[in-house]
């Protein structure tokens, strides 16, 4: 290994100043033990201070034109990974400031201090290049993630959640490094670009090489919520304190198709024939599945877990092209996705504050409580269902076209007529907010401010993406094309 | 650079709309006036618009392009020629009557004209745009804010079935068009959406043949089209005066101007081996759905359908794909724009005095409200295509048009005339005139006597009305104009 430079360090420049923020924030925690109320201003510390790592890494770490292997050849410092990480600090930063208010969670150190070691598993999950690195990257990412699912204590839900994540967690990572076994064992090398070179070279017969393949999707289906690793999700989102299903559906998520996004490109490009069909199958499994038990939900959480699982679907369908395009419409999809999907759980854990329920009844009439939660959770679902001028849209179109233009002429179809099903259940709440009429109408639903400033944000940021998208576009192509 | 007019009609509704949610709820009147200022604003640029067009040059005009993804060929880019121009002014006019015949909404007028306002954006987009992109973004825009029109301010009794099944219809061909449309994309191998430019890709006729119909189908979904117009009676009915106007004048101009503008025009060789099958669709519309009127006993469910026969006099126009029958639909697009616009309009004043719509229930209110009666009358008259009137203006040419393609046609496309005239007729005898009964003109414990309208509902249908007529007795306002729009739309046939 040659000696460091200055250039491995600024790869991982953002993991390091979380880190640093991590430790301050468990300092100040011990330091101020025994008030309550200022403990409180970790949240903003989290938040802004994330926001701050944002602003330096885009300065700084930013990975230029090269695509290099670092550390060994642990990390490869290149765009996709760099705007993933971009997108799972934001994403933190937002979690940050729903968590402030929440009884039990905002007050507490320890939630802020997981809630960034799981944001540094997930940047390096998203830059790893070695099966052993992408290994302990996902678990830097899940531990914390099981511990917070299960974070109020008192709770038989969220302790529910916590295990039942962590069972479903540790079996698909144990299955899933079974095939990184065999993977090591047929080639002798743990590289995943190494890998791809002994693949192409035939070291490995197809029988093999097709097993190890499918054990790996399954750790990974697991991450992405795919079908048929899907089961955990309503559960653990039902469960888990508001503010971290908001942040398992979208960052964790987002990390997921990432490590997918690069091992399917970067190692087994030479079985793309086969594993596009397999992914095409799942996707279409995945968001009819999704959407079809969606429409059954009367609980707000579990309609979000149930939409979160058919989204996954929709990204696979920009997996399955294996094109330049159709990463670019991945990523975009999922910077879209984390936008919407954050403010839809915000407007949930904002909302449970006065309702005390995420029962869907307990919305009827919100719109008289509260006009601007109203038009928050508005924007939040007309993008998650595919509508102009939200970034969903833009999403939904450039990974239909990129199905289009790879082909997969059906898979759009059934695309655009799943999105349609959608559209029915996310009208259905919003029928409630803005239609019906309840018992408590001059009961007034607050927002307190780190709410409103982060919902501003993301709706701003919502339809940024979705009138203005050259931008976007410009930079998750470049990252697309970091890839190849 | 010149005046950017179209980009400043197209924004105007939405930025107005945007302003509205700024404002407190409470302060209704300021909603209202803010919300007029801006509608009048719209028409009265619509309105130069249109005549400053020039008929003599032809072509598209006021154009405007701006880079949106130039990675993908995306642009903003908008224009106007003798087919959307009418429909621009058209939209406006609706727009400005909508807003006057609202004044009496109570609950939540924020909500209310914010939503009405995005959905105006929406439409002006569709009319004007010239990159296909757009025309899906701006289309789908029009489309959603109906829901909530419709479930929040719509009529009790079925908003919410309604308000779901239109959304639905309509989100599902608009879909099933955006794949066909990105079908073209990538078929064209041109990387843009610009349409001036696909219009010259030479598709081959395989793919033409395979994603015609969809393309076409998806988009007149929302233009009435049967098998898939029942959403539309549904949706005319529940929906709130504004709305029901909005959404019989202009949106179903949306669907129909869509097809003919992706469809018949992207892919005219599809057109022409596909035609044959939907002219039958529309002879079904244009028949059945008059009979169906005729048969309805609720005022509103009559002009609902009613609707459907006239927009398959547009479709059948269009199908003609002939000079006269294009001309024809064009202008009827219009005429029937603003028809139906001020049947709904007299329709929600009815009801908000009798609360029914039932027609046996109600007779003599001619005498209560006099220039109601005649503004329907004027929009009667048109309806039953009569000369001296738009109708006639409109509907002449569709018939010759037909005649020209198949005369049994025409001939089994005329009986919706005379069943026309009849429905027309009954409602003007059993509404308008007879006996008012006793309830309606003293009151009783559960009605008010029956009152005429305000002043503002007066001007609105005056200006319905007049434009109907202008129309009617000045063709040449119109018809050169929509003819320059049919040449261009023949070039593309290959002079067929």
């Amino acid at each position: 290994m040659g000696s460091i430079t200055s250039t491995m360090i600024l790869a991982i420049l953002p993991e390091i100043l979380l880190l640093v923020l991590a430790g301050l924030v468990l300092l100040l925690d011990a330091i101020w033990s025994d008030a309550e109320d200022r403990r409180r201003g970790l949240g903003w510390l989290t938040a802004g201070g994330s926001l701050l790592v944002l602003l330096l890494s885009l300065m700084f770490a930013s990975p230029g034109g090269s695509n290099e292997l670092i550390w060994g050849g642990m990390l490869r410092h290149d765009w996709i990974g760099f705007v993933f990480k971009m997108v799972f600090i934001f994403g933190a930063a937002i979690t940050a400031l729903f968590a402030m208010d929440v009884e039990g969670l905002g007050k507490r150190g320890e939630f802020y201090l997981l809630l960034l070691i799981s944001t540094i598993g997930m940047n390096l999950m998203a830059t790893s290049a070695d099966l052993i690195m992408l290994y302990l990257a996902i678990e830097t990412t899940s531990i914390p993630m099981y511990i917070l699912a299960g974070f109020f204590k008192q709770d038989d839900k969220s302790t529910e959640a916590g295990f039942k994540y962590l069972l479903f967690g540790a079996m698909t990572s144990a299955i899933m490094l079974y095939g990184f076994s065999l993977l090591y064992g047929f080639t002798g090398v743990t590289g995943l670009y190494d890998l791809a070179l002994a693949i192409q070279t035939g070291a490995l017969n197809s029988g093999v090489l097709i097993l190890s393949l499918l054990l790996v999707l399954v750790g990974f289906s697991f991450k992405i919520s795919a079908v048929p690793f899907h089961f955990w999700v309503p559960d653990v989102y039902e469960g888990a304190p508001t503010p971290v299903a908001g942040f398992l559906s979208t960052a964790s998520k987002a990390a997921g198709f990432a490590v997918l996004v690069r091992v399917l490109m970067g190692t087994f490009p030479a079985l793309s024939g086969q594993w596009s069909l397999l992914i095409a199958v799942i996707a279409t499994i995945t968001m009819t599945l999704g959407n079809a038990i969606a429409l059954a939900q009367k609980n707000i959480k579990r309609l979000l877990a149930y939409s979160s699982i058919a989204h996954a679907g929709y990204i696979l369908v920009g997996v399955v092209t294996f094109s330049e395009l159709g990463v670019t419409s991945v990523v975009f999809y999922l910077i879209a996705y984390l936008l919407t999907n954050l403010a839809a759980f915000g407007v949930v854990v904002a909302a449970w504050r006065t309702l005390g329920s995420d029962e869907m009844e307990a919305y009827d009439g919100l719109s008289r409580r509260s006009p601007a939660l109203a038009l928050a959770m508005l924007v939040a679902l007309l993008s998650l269902a595919g509508m102009p001028p939200f970034g969903g849209f833009i999403a939904k179109v450039l990974v239909f076209a990129a199905a289009v233009d790879a082909g997969y002429v059906w898979l759009a179809f059934v695309g655009v007529l799943n999105s349609i099903v959608g559209l029915y259940y996310y009208l259905i709440v919003l029928k409630r907010v803005y239609l019906y009429r309840s018992e408590q109408e001059d009961v007034p639903v607050p927002v307190t401010r780190p709410y409103r400033l982060a919902l501003v944000v993301l709706s701003v940021g919502i339809v940024l993406l979705g009138a203005f998208f050259a931008p976007w576009f410009t930079w998750t192509s470049g990252a697309a094309g970091g890839l190849f | 650079m010149q005046f950017p007019i179209i980009s400043v009609i197209v924004f105007t509704p939405i930025i107005t709309g945007l302003l509205i949610f700024l404002l407190p709820g409470e302060r209704k009147t300021e909603i209202r006036v803010t919300a007029l200022a801006a509608a009048a604003f719209a028409l009265a640029l619509s309105i130069w618009m249109y005549f400053s067009y020039d008929t003599a040059a032809g072509g598209y005009q006021f154009v405007e392009k701006y880079n949106w993804l130039p990675q993908l060929g995306i642009s903003y880019y908008v224009g106007v020629d003798g087919m959307n121009t009418p429909l621009v002014l058209l939209t406006g006019v609706v727009m400005f009557t909508g807003v006057l015949i609202s004044w009496g909404i109570d609950d939540r007028p924020r909500e209310f004209f914010g939503f009405l306002f995005i959905l105006a954006t929406g439409v002006f987009g569709v009319f004007v745009a010239l990159d296909m992109f757009m025309l899906f973004f701006f289309y789908e825009i029009a489309v959603f804010p109906m829901y909530l029109l419709i479930a929040i301010w719509g009529w009790k009794v079925t908003r919410e079935y309604a308000a779901m099944k239109l959304t639905l219809y309509l989100f599902i061909g608009s879909v099933i068009s955006l794949v066909g449309g990105l079908a073209m994309f990538f078929a064209s191998g041109m990387g843009t959406f610009d349409m001036i430019a696909l219009e010259g890709a030479g598709f081959s006729l395989a793919f033409q043949k395979f994603w015609f119909p969809f393309v076409f189908l998806g988009f007149a979904v929302l233009g009435g089209i049967w098998p898939f117009h029942n959403w539309s009676p549904d949706g005319h009915v529940a929906a709130p005066t504004a709305v029901s106007m909005f959404h019989a004048g202009v949106l179903m101009k949306l669907g129909a101007f869509a097809a003919l503008r992706v469809g018949i025009m992207l892919l005219p060789e599809g057109a022409k081996f596909w035609m044959p099958w939907i002219i039958l669709l529309t002879i079904v519309n244009v028949v059945y759905g008059a009979f169906i009127a005729m048969v309805q006993t609720d005022f509103k469910y009559v002009i609902g359908f009613s609707s459907v026969s006239h927009m398959g006099l547009v479709a059948m126009g269009f199908a003609t794909l002939n000079r006269e029958g294009m001309i024809g639909a064009g202008v009827q697009m219009f005429s029937h724009g603003v028809m139906t616009a001020l049947f709904f309009a007299v329709v929600g004043m009815i009801y908000d005095r009798a609360h029914t719509r039932e027609i046996p229930e109600l007779g003599g209110f001619a005498k209560k409200m006099p220039i109601v009666a005649i503004a329907f009358v004027v929009g009667g008259l048109v309806s039953m295509g009569m000369p001296g009137f738009s109708g006639f203006v409109a509907e002449f040419p569709i018939f010759m048009g037909v005649w020209k393609y198949r005369p049994w046609i025409a001939v089994v496309s005329g009986i919706s005339i005379v069943i026309t005239a009849s429905y027309i007729i009954r409602i003007i005898t059993n509404v308008f005139f007879g006996k008012m009964p006793e309830h309606f003109e003293k009151g009783d414990d559960h009605h008010e006597p029956i009152d005429d309208v305000i002043a503002l509902d007066k001007v609105a249908l005056v200006l319905l009305a007049g434009i109907l007529i202008a129309v009617g007795i000045f063709p040449s306002l119109m018809v050169p104009m929509v003819e320059t729009g049919v040449e261009n739309i023949l070039r593309l046939l290959g002079g067929a």
